[in-house]
């Protein structure tokens, strides 16, 4: 990679990590409604993973999306527009939080129903097979979502017809306040591949370079014909599952122990160990995105309301 | 009587049925160690045990499916649906199983359970999570569909649920859980398929349930200063549907606006209208109206989401229009 190209994935990250704390500030504003997961420690996940894609790759993912659609190019005023519900907002304001998307980013949403998106994401691969395209569907979800039916309907299928899909968990230890090995039989989620005869793999999810070099690899293993492949990346939420989560199920001990491995901290020791870059441009860095992302408040605080023809509109795509 | 809210009747409600009889046991997504997603069992694990207060894995399909089961074999079971919205993800055991298998086994099973679901708009979580759809799990004939409006009856009705031998779809009203009201003194059942006047009057009949009874009861009382006395049916049940007191109150007012916060097509409004016009043609002064949802996916903006709420005007402008 090029100097340039390390300092945009910690810019992205660093994005994301504001983006996320001023959207718990306007909550807290009462200017964000509905629910609001937020991304905080997770930000290598997405940041690594997207940035290793063509940009003929699909990504599809859950609620928790604000991050991936960053990664995925979004800016970030129209992620903030969306949050706060404005016209300008990447769903135009009637998605909200949960439910983003810009297809012409290669970005097929945020879904809110847990596991329901993987279907869908076979149907996506499907597609591109069926038109000898060289794209993979990156579909990412959470450990929690790795318990319901439609996942193991997903990853059957997408063996039995060979198709590009990366399965990308993101194990962050918890389904809401359900600890992974409370709710699933196996706790090691790549092995629930191995009944599906699926190629599977597990990375540190706090670093984003191991994430990024094993996305790379799998990536090119796919686009060659793998056919699909389970990646599990470990992580943790730093902050509650949504806001106003109680956390009763985890100690603040363990929440402490996870956030010495703040994936941004560690990239940045990367960074300046490897000399590729010096402390002060990494401070400068974190300057431009906080700059990024005051602006992109200040535009989606500014931006209009949808009128009122939105309601009617989109309900279908014909009259 | 003691003044609590519909949460605290609910949460009572369980526990009192938890400590009466040790075959009723509550299975789902956090209700244990967290407590309830909307806190209505909060409590129940530590005092209960994890073998009565079960936490599921994300898995609508298997809860109510294993609910099933374990009600077949003698068991009591409570299986909470986080939301509405997921209970699609368990609709084939709901509909083709629980509410199937006493009639088409001729009577040889008996499902005695409950499951208890939140559903409802108004908090803008926008299309996938503030369904009412109501009325399509009150389509299935083997299924007994309750609502309830008031704290003191949905204490009422959750304790007759668990104790009843039929399948029982309950749905709690996300934005209803901090709503206070009188609930009566220790144990008491309200029949499951009984309607209620809420509210007398002799103007116009109002038919509602769930949250939209509140929203009714408002356009009621700014009604009553015009001089306009509403009388409020609440039908608690969808199904069975008890029509009793709202023929009898029809026949009395021969007026009619129905209110529901679901979608308007194929709605309960389009049921209740249907039976006046079959029950009691012969009454009617006015075409009916019907209130409800605008038929839109509910937007996340809040502007857009309370436009497509059932508001208090628009009850209050549909009497107008029907008088
Ligand atoms: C079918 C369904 N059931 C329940 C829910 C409620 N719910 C939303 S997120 C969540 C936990 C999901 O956990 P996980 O898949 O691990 O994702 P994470 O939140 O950790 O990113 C639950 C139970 C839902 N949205 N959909
Ligand atoms: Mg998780």
């Amino acid at each position: 990679m090029e100097k340039s190209e390390y300092l945009k994935l910690f810019h992205e990250m660093v994005v994301i990590r504001r983006l996320e704390e001023r959207a718990a500030e306007l909550y807290q504003q009462g200017k964000i409604g509905g629910f609001l997961h937020l991304y905080i420690g997770q930000e290598a996940v997405c940041t690594g993973l997207i940035s290793a894609r063509q940009p003929v790759d699909r990504v599809i993912t859950a609620y928790r999306d604000h991050g991936v659609a960053i990664s995925c190019g979004l800016s970030a005023r129209e992620v903030m527009a969306e949050l706060l519900g404005k016209a300008t907002g990447c769903s135009r304001g009637k998605g909200g939080s949960m439910h983003m998307a810009d297809v012409s980013k290669n970005f097929w949403g945020g879904h809110a129903i847990v596991g329901a998106h993987l279907p869908i994401a076979v149907g996506l691969a499907l597609a591109d097979a069926y038109k000898s395209q060289p794209a993979v569907t990156i579909c990412m979800f959470g450990d929690g979502a790795t318990n319901i039916g439609y996942f193991h309907e997903a990853l059957n299928l997408s063996k039995v017809w060979n198709l590009p899909v990366l399965w990308v968990c993101e194990n962050n230890q918890y389904g809401m306040g359900t600890a992974v090995e409370r709710a699933s039989a196996v706790s090691e989620i790549r092995q629930k591949a191995c009944g599906y005869r699926m190629p599977n793999d597990s990375v540190n999810g706090m670093d984003i370079i191991e994430v990024r070099e094993t996305a790379l690899r799998v990536l090119e293993e796919i686009r060659n014909g793998s056919g699909p492949q389970l990646l599990e990346i470990n992580t943790y939420r730093f902050r509650g599952h949504s806001m106003g989560d109680p956390e009763r199920y985890r100690k603040p001990e363990e929440v402490r122990k996870w956030e010495e491995n703040d994936p941004i901290g560690i990239y940045q020791r990367y960074l300046i160990e490897h000399k590729i870059a010096t402390e002060q441009e990494l401070d400068e860095e974190t300057s431009r995105a906080e700059a990024e992302i005051q602006d992109a408040v200040e535009f989606a605080e500014a931006s209009p309301e949808p009128g009122a023809e939105e309601l009617f509109a989109h309900i279908y795509s014909e009259a | 009587m003691t003044t609590m809210t519909m949460r605290e009747a609910i949460s009572q409600a369980l526990w009192e049925e938890m400590e009466r009889d040790p075959d009723v046991f509550i299975l789902g997504e956090e209700v244990g160690v967290w407590g309830g997603t909307y806190a209505v069992t909060k409590g129940f694990y530590d005092h209960f045990g994890a073998d009565r207060v079960r936490d599921t894995p994300i898995a609508e399909a298997v809860i109510v499916g294993a609910a099933i089961g374990a009600a077949m074999a003698g068991l009591r079971p409570v299986a909470e649906l986080m939301t509405i919205n997921f209970a699609f993800s368990a609709m084939d055991h709901i509909v083709n199983e629980a509410a199937k298998m006493h009639y088409m086994f001729a009577g040889q099973m008996i499902l005695p359970l409950v499951i208890r679901t939140v559903g409802g708009g108004g908090r803008q979580l926008a299309a996938t999570h503030s369904q009412t759809p109501d009325a399509v799990f009150a389509h299935f004939p083997g299924l007994k569909v309750v609502a309830p409006g008031t704290p003191a009856d949905a204490k009422g009705l959750l304790k007759a649920s668990i104790r009843s031998n039929d399948p029982i779809f309950f749905i709690e009203h996300a934005t209803l859980y901090q709503t206070r009201g009188e609930v009566p003194e220790g144990d008491y059942t309200i029949p499951i398929g009984k309607s209620i006047i809420q509210r007398q009057g002799k103007d116009v009949t109002i038919v509602t349930y769930s949250k939209m009874l509140e929203v009714s009861q408002k356009a009621a009382d700014q009604l009553a200063k015009e001089g306009i006395e509403a009388e409020i049916i609440d039908l608690r049940t969808l199904r069975p549907l008890d029509m009793e007191p709202v023929i009898a109150s029809f026949k009395k007012t021969n007026r009619a606006v129905i209110v529901e916060e679901g979608w308007l097509s194929y709605g309960v409004g389009a049921e209740i209208s249907a039976r006046i016009y079959e029950e009691a043609f012969d009454y009617v002064d006015a075409p009916i109206k019907r209130v409800a949802q605008k038929e839109v996916p509910l937007p996340y903006n809040r502007t857009l989401e309370q436009m497509a709420l059932p508001q208090v005007a628009d009850v209050i402008n549909a009497v107008k229009e029907v008088l």
